[in-house]
Parts: C-alpha cells; sequence; structure tokens
C-alpha cells in the first residue's frame, strides 16, 4: 500500500517534470532512464541470479551502435523499429557469449564476460572503416511516435517528445520485469542464486536458466544503449569499455542489489550525484570511488539497503 | 625485441597480481592503477635526480627507488580498505579494487595533471646494440635483465626461504596455516604491499620508453588480466609464459596486422577460458 503511494507519486513527479523542471534536469533525467532499462536487466543476472558480469557494457555498445548504424547507415529513422533491431541484435550476440559464459559463475563469470567486452570494444576502436574508429558515429534524430518533429529545436525535442518516449519505455521495461521476477521462472533464478545444487536436484537446469537470465539481461542493456545515443547524438567505443561496465555494477550496488526498485534509485543518484560533484570538483571519480569504498564496507545493501532498516522508524513516527 | 621487453613489464604487473590472488584470492584489477602510479613516480624521481646535478646516466637508480618507494601505498590500502573484506563475497573485493581503479585515476590526475609526462631522451641514454638484426636501446636489455633477476629472486623466496613457505601455506589453505601460529594479518599486509611494489615498479621502468598517461592502468589491467588467464590464476610460472606470450604476440600482430593487435590476445584469452579455465599452465605453487 505504502509502496503504491510512493510509486504513484514518484510516477505523477516525473510525467509533469519537463513542464516545470528546467530544461537542464530535464535532459538528465534521459541518461537515467535509459540507464534504468539496462540496470533492471542487469540486477536480473546480478541481484536475482547471481551472476556479476564485468562486461555488461558490451550489449549497451551493441545496443547504441545498432542505433547509431541504423539511421546512419541504413535510413532507418523509427525509434520504434530501432529498439526491436537493437534487442534483437544483442539477443543473437547474447546467444552465444551466455552460452558460453554461463558455464562458469564468481570471478570466471566475471572475468569472461569482461574479455568478451573487450573484444567488442577493440572491435569498435581498431575496425575504423566499418565503426569509425575512436570518433565513433553519429547518430541522427530518430523519428518518435510516427512524427519528425521537424519543428523543434534540439532541447526542445529531448524534453518534450524524447522525454516521454524514454519514459514510456521504461515503465513499459519495468512492468515486463516486474512480471519476470513474480513469475515461476524468477523463482526459479533466485533457487539458483541461493542454492544451486538444490535448485538442480528439484529439476531446474541451471545453466539453461542462467542463459535466458543471461539473454534477457543483454536485450534490456541493448534497448537501454539505444535509448542513450539520441540525446548524445553520437555513440563511441567508450561505450563498451570495461570500466563503463564497472559504472554498471557500481549503480546497481549504489541504489540496491536485494531490491526490485534498488538498480533505478542507483541509476539516478549515480546521475544525479555525478552532475553535482562534477559542478564543484571536476575529478568525480575521486569522490565515486571513494564512496563506492564505503558502499562496499559498510553499506551493502545500497540506499535501498539503509531506506528498508530505517522505513519502519519512519512509518510509526507518522 | 619490442615485444620482450613489453613481456618483462607486463610479468612484473602479473606477478603482483598473482601473488595477491594466489593468496588473498583478491583479483586486484587496481594493479594496473598501481603500474601508473609507479610510472609518473618514476618521472618525477628522474626529474628531481637530473634538476639536482645527477648524472644522467645513473637516472635508473632514482626511477627503480621511486617506483619501489610508491609501492607502499599498498600497505595503506591493505591496512586501511582490503582488510574490512576479507569474510565478504568476492564480488565486493572486485568492487572494492574498482573502487581504487576510480580513486588512483583521478588522483594521479590531480597530482601530475592530464597531460603526458615523459623523462625526455633518458631513454638512449645507454646507447643502442645490434642484436639479431634489429637495433636495440641498451636500457630494454637492462629491464628485461632486472625483470629475470626479480623473476628468478621471487622464485627462491618461494620455493627456498621460510617466508616463501608461509606465503605457500597461506595460499593452499589459510585455516590450517592461521591454526599453526602463521600471522595472517602480517602476512597479507606485507603480500599485498609485495604485490603493488611488483606493479609499481613495473610501472616506474617502462616510462623511460613511454609517456606517462593517466590511462595507462586502466588500459594495462587488461593487458595483465589476458596474462594471468593465459597463465593460470595464481601462477607464477603462469605469470612468466603469459607475459611472454602476450608479449611478443602483441608486437608480432602489430607489425604483421595492426588490426588483429590486441584482438587476437582477448581471442586467446577467452579460448583458454573454455577450454582450461585453470589457465594453459595450470596451478603451480602460489
Amino acid at each position: 500500500m505504502r509502496t503504491g503511494v510512493v510509486l504513484g507519486g514518484m510516477g505523477a513527479a516525473v510525467v509533469v517534470l519537463p513542464l516545470i523542471a528546467p530544461p537542464y534536469h530535464v535532459t538528465l533525467m534521459l541518461p537515467f532512464m535509459a540507464y534504468g532499462v539496462v540496470l533492471l536487466g542487469f540486477n536480473l543476472l546480478f541481484g536475482y541470479t547471481g551472476l556479476v558480469s564485468f562486461g555488461h557494457a558490451l550489449f549497451i555498445g551493441i545496443g547504441a551502435y545498432a542505433a547509431a548504424v541504423l539511421t546512419t547507415k541504413l535510413g532507418v529513422r523509427h525509434m520504434e523499429l530501432i529498439l526491436p533491431v537493437a534487442a534483437l541484435a544483442a539477443a543473437l550476440a547474447a546467444a552465444p557469449v551466455g552460452a558460453l559464459c554461463v558455464r562458469y559463475v564468481k570471478i570466471y563469470f566475471g572475468m569472461l564476460t569482461l574479455a568478451f567486452g573487450m573484444v567488442f570494444y577493440t572491435f569498435l576502436l581498431k575496425f575504423y572503416r566499418l565503426t569509425g574508429g575512436d570518433e565513433g558515429m553519429r547518430m541522427l534524430r530518430p523519428s518518435l511516435f510516427g512524427s519528425e518533429w521537424a519543428g523543434f529545436n534540439k532541447t526542445a525535442y529531448l524534453v518534450g517528445p524524447y522525454y516521454y518516449f524514454s519514459l514510456a519505455v521504461l515503465v513499459v521495461a519495468t512492468l515486463v520485469m516486474w512480471r519476470i521476477v513474480g513469475s515461476p521462472f524468477g523463482l526459479c533464478l533466485k533457487t539458483i542464486r541461493d542454492n544451486p545444487l538444490k535448485a538442480e536436484s528439484l529439476g531446474v537446469s541451471v545453466p539453461r536458466y542462467r542463459w535466458y537470465a543471461f539473454m534477457i539481461s543483454a536485450v534490456y542493456a541493448a534497448v537501454g544503449g539505444a535509448l542513450l545515443a539520441p540525446p548524445t547524438g553520437n555513440v563511441d567505443p567508450t561505450l563498451a569499455y570495461w570500466t563503463h561496465s564497472g559504472n554498471v555494477v557500481f549503480m546497481v550496488l549504489l541504489g540496491g542489489f536485494a531490491s526490485f526498485f534498488g538498480p533505478l534509485v542507483g541509476a539516478f543518484a549515480f546521475i544525479f550525484l555525478q552532475d553535482t560533484v562534477m559542478s564543484v570538483f571536476p575529478y568525480w571519480r575521486l569522490i565515486f570511488g571513494a564512496m563506492l569504498a564505503f558502499i562496499v564496507i559498510f553499506a551493502p545493501g545500497g540506499l535501498m539497503g539503509l531506506f528498508a532498516r530505517r522505513g519502519p522508524v519512519e512509518v510509526s513516527r507518522r | 625485441m619490442g615485444g620482450v621487453f613489453h613481456a618483462a613489464i607486463l610479468f612484473l604487473v602479473a606477478a603482483g597480481l598473482q601473488l595477491v590472488f594466489g593468496v588473498q584470492k583478491i583479483f586486484n584489477l587496481a594493479c594496473g592503477s598501481f603500474y601508473a602510479l609507479g610510472a609518473y613516480t618514476g618521472v618525477s624521481a628522474v626529474a628531481f635526480f637530473t634538476g639536482h646535478g645527477g648524472p644522467p646516466t645513473l637516472f635508473v637508480i632514482p626511477l627503480a627507488l621511486g617506483g619501489l618507494a610508491v609501492g607502499l601505498v599498498g600497505l595503506v590500502v591493505e591496512r586501511g580498505l582490503l582488510r574490512f573484506v576479507y569474510d565478504r563475497d568476492e564480488t565486493f573485493q572486485l568492487l572494492l579494487t574498482f573502487a581504487l581503479v576510480l580513486m588512483l585515476e583521478d588522483l594521479i590526475r590531480l597530482t601530475w595533471g592530464t597531460a603526458p609526462a615523459s623523462t625526455g631522451g633518458l631513454y638512449l641514454a645507454y646507447g643502442q646494440v645490434r642484436l639479431l638484426g634489429a637495433t636495440v636501446p641498451v636500457y630494454n636489455l637492462i629491464v628485461i635483465a632486472a625483470s629475470l633477476a626479480i623473476a628468478l629472486g621471487m622464485g627462491f623466496t618461494l620455493t627456498r626461504t621460510a617466508f616463501g613457505r608461509i606465503i605457500r601455506a597461506a595460499a593452499d589453505n589459510r585455516e590450517m596455516a592461521e591454526a599453526l601460529g602463521v600471522d595472517m594479518r602480517g602476512v597479507y599486509a606485507r603480500v599485498f604491499t609485495l604485490g603493488t611494489m611488483l606493479g609499481t615498479l613495473g610501472g616506474a621502468l617502462v616510462i623511460p620508453a613511454t609517456a606517462a598517461m593517466s590511462e595507462m592502468g586502466i588500459e594495462l589491467i587488461v593487458e595483465a588480466f589476458a596474462v594471468v588467464v593465459i597463465g593460470g590464476l595464481g601462477s607464477m610460472r603462469g605469470a612468466f609464459l603469459g607475459a611472454l606470450v602476450v608479449g611478443v604476440l602483441r608486437s608480432m600482430a602489430i607489425s604483421i596486422y595492426p588490426e588483429l593487435e590486441m584482438l587476437l590476445i582477448y581471442l586467446i584469452v577467452i579460448a583458454v577460458l573454455l577450454w582450461r579455465p585453470r589457465g594453459l599452465f595450470g596451478a603451480a605453487a602460489a
């Protein structure tokens, strides 16, 4: 009940935000929503299945480059078409990669995903003629809801139609993920995380379920990656670099991997904190590194973990 | 020959990574950052030395000393951060080292600025020799010899001395070693500091040949990672052979088909992980 009220309030705030907030803060919401989609999928792997990928930027990169290639080289401008293509590309890549990776757990899984991510990164960097090398590729403005929005300048486009399009994608992605984690499939994943042997003996095919989770999270990452491209108007290889994967893990941990909404909180906190810190002190990594160390040592539950522990106290006070 | 020089540097960093992983079971993502830290310190140490009238031909002495001294950062890191997470899941340990990567990268930018730093023309201070039909700077040979000496010294320490036996015991079975009266806190602190020093020394030794850049650390970690995977996690002999494989293959790929340079290395890494996850050379002592 309380969660419903909180969610409803936040939903209303997000919908009216472009009407009341300055455009700058509205444009900051765009990467939040894109990363929100990425992290929802990532947490299916991390929080629910217990596998930490250190190469998730691979699929973000695939999504972003798929979008860029479609708009600049193939003349496809409908975002409604770009997202499924990006998702399909990620699924096609994730099928073999995932099948190989899920044979391992823990640190070996992390290392193998990191290696695959770096293969894609070097491919993007070195095959200049196909990918534009370190300069990356331009991402042309996609059409949304069947319209070009030709009369809008870039900011008006981003804070208007694009904002609501991203929001719609995020809402759909959240609802789908909510169904997934609540389904028997989601329960199986949690069993696998907590006790793979028991899951196996109950008749759950552990590698196959891990593989499914890997594919789903890859598709989410690609959709989020495609959403990241239009606001910057450019995609480059750093999207697939291993530190980007590290940041993804950081965001989930910041929000709290043990909770369904933790990743969304983490994405929001990361984007806005990064913006705040950078505006006063250019060396944001120093602050963020210290923050990450603090979270790992003292608050492994992340922001949602703190919130959950303090939650009942606040309720009783009201 | 350039490949062997690169391999010698890679070995130092990878050996530090292996030592820490073998004993503490922590995969230290920050080993690349220690390498970058060593490089910048090396530049400063040499600049200080020549600035105070030191003869340019002796520049390796402040270089190596600077690299070793800054390795003491490892002690601070271990006592200040890592010791809190030894009983945690390895994911959190990995993330803590990632936090170190972030912090060190900006600390380096904050201290030395963003422009690349180099030692100027000292690289050829010892001249060049012709070897096997190629011109090789003598400095390269010095580094290769130093790296070999360190490899032998570490092999000797690990197999022949009391401290080496304790390290190997700790790597094999922590509880048993502790039950037999080994002070594990001290061992961990020393091992991590030693591992860090290997990384910072590697960084210091490389900079006469290339300029120090703030991104060099996060780039090197993936190479060092390739080395330890090919060689086998936790194995010293693996680090040695893995470094040779990666260093030589890389320089060959650069001269034959540059696009393949790192791609080739990662493909080998993936093949090794899938085919023999324990590495080509198995898990030998420590």
